[in-house]
């Protein structure tokens, strides 16, 4: 996964880079199976890994393939990056252990969710629709306003290209 | 240090993301910058939930040890507004094409300060 991501940063040409991305997001699924979250991982694989690569391959499809080479070294925002970095391998040092059946994210309302209460026995299919529904309605909000903003943004630009034809 | 190396993994992830994010001038290769973070982020909130001999939250008789169920909760709800703000910013990206012809930001800022100076002067 980290190669993946490594040659990520220096392939240059996009269609590249979008096959790697497909590639990253089957491992990180992978990833996500061991980590028993079996479905976020199938989550991940069709949306991350399919639809995502779908979407990027349309934009790509739109404009041109090449990315420009840089006009200077990356010196700053690599060391911006690596300085983040840093700080934040500091702050994880005092994070709970890896696994650790006493750190506080065991502790407070997921012994209740694992009880039963909805008869489903999919936990997480449980918390989403019924424990956590708002969450769900807050979701398909944003999702429908991002719907909303692509068809204004791609009307827009058919009724430009309508414009220039009755121009010529 | 072993105890921490899931979340170092999640740190490299998000520094990937971000120097592609920052370092990079094309619009689309910036967009893929900032998935990277975000599943970093997803790995963020999964990897405590994980507990050793712990199997995925499906309910069964013969089963007592479950990872945390209450992260993946949010991460699937995480991942597919990403996909969305990702679609927008492809249309966007689309639409910035259609004006500059170019989806470099060196070249778009190039183009906005020709402009200026013409509309200056």
């Amino acid at each position: 996964m980290a190669l993946t991501v490594l040659m990520l940063m220096r392939v240059r040409n996009l269609f590249a880079v979008i096959v790697l991305f497909g590639i990253y997001s089957f491992l990180m699924a992978t990833v996500l199976v061991a980590l028993d979250a079996v479905d976020v991982a199938m989550t991940e694989a069709a949306v991350g890994a399919g639809v995502s690569t779908v979407l990027l391959l349309g934009a790509l499809h739109l404009c041109k393939s090449r990315e420009a080479k840089p006009a200077h070294r990356p010196w700053l925002p690599l060391a911006v990056a690596l300085s983040t970095g840093l700080v934040l391998v500091y702050g994880a040092m005092g994070l709970p252990d890896f696994a650790d059946p006493l750190s506080p994210i065991h502790a407070h309302v997921v012994p209740r969710y694992l009880q039963n209460e909805v008869q489903v026995p999919n936990v997480v299919t449980a918390v989403l629709a019924s424990f956590r529904g708002y969450d769900t309605l807050g979701e398909t909000t944003v999702v429908f306003t991002a719907g909303a903003g692509i068809i204004a943004l791609l009307r827009r630009r058919k009724k430009v290209e309508n414009d220039r034809k009755d121009r010529v | 240090m072993l105890e921490h190396f899931s979340h170092i993994v999640t740190v490299f992830l998000l520094v990937a993301g971000l120097f592609i994010v920052i370092a990079r001038g094309n619009l689309i290769k910036k967009l893929v910058g900032l998935s990277i973070l975000q599943t970093s982020v997803y790995l963020l909130y999964i990897a405590p939930g994980k507990l050793l001999g712990g199997t995925a939250p499906i309910l069964a008789p013969q089963l007592s040890v479950y990872s945390n169920p209450l992260p993946h909760v949010l991460i699937l709800t995480a991942i597919v507004v990403g996909v969305a703000t990702l679609a927008l910013g492809l249309a966007l990206a689309v639409r910035i094409r259609e004006a500059y012809d170019t989806i470099e930001e060196d070249e778009i800022l190039a183009l906005d300060h020709a402009a200026d100076a013409r509309e200056g002067s």
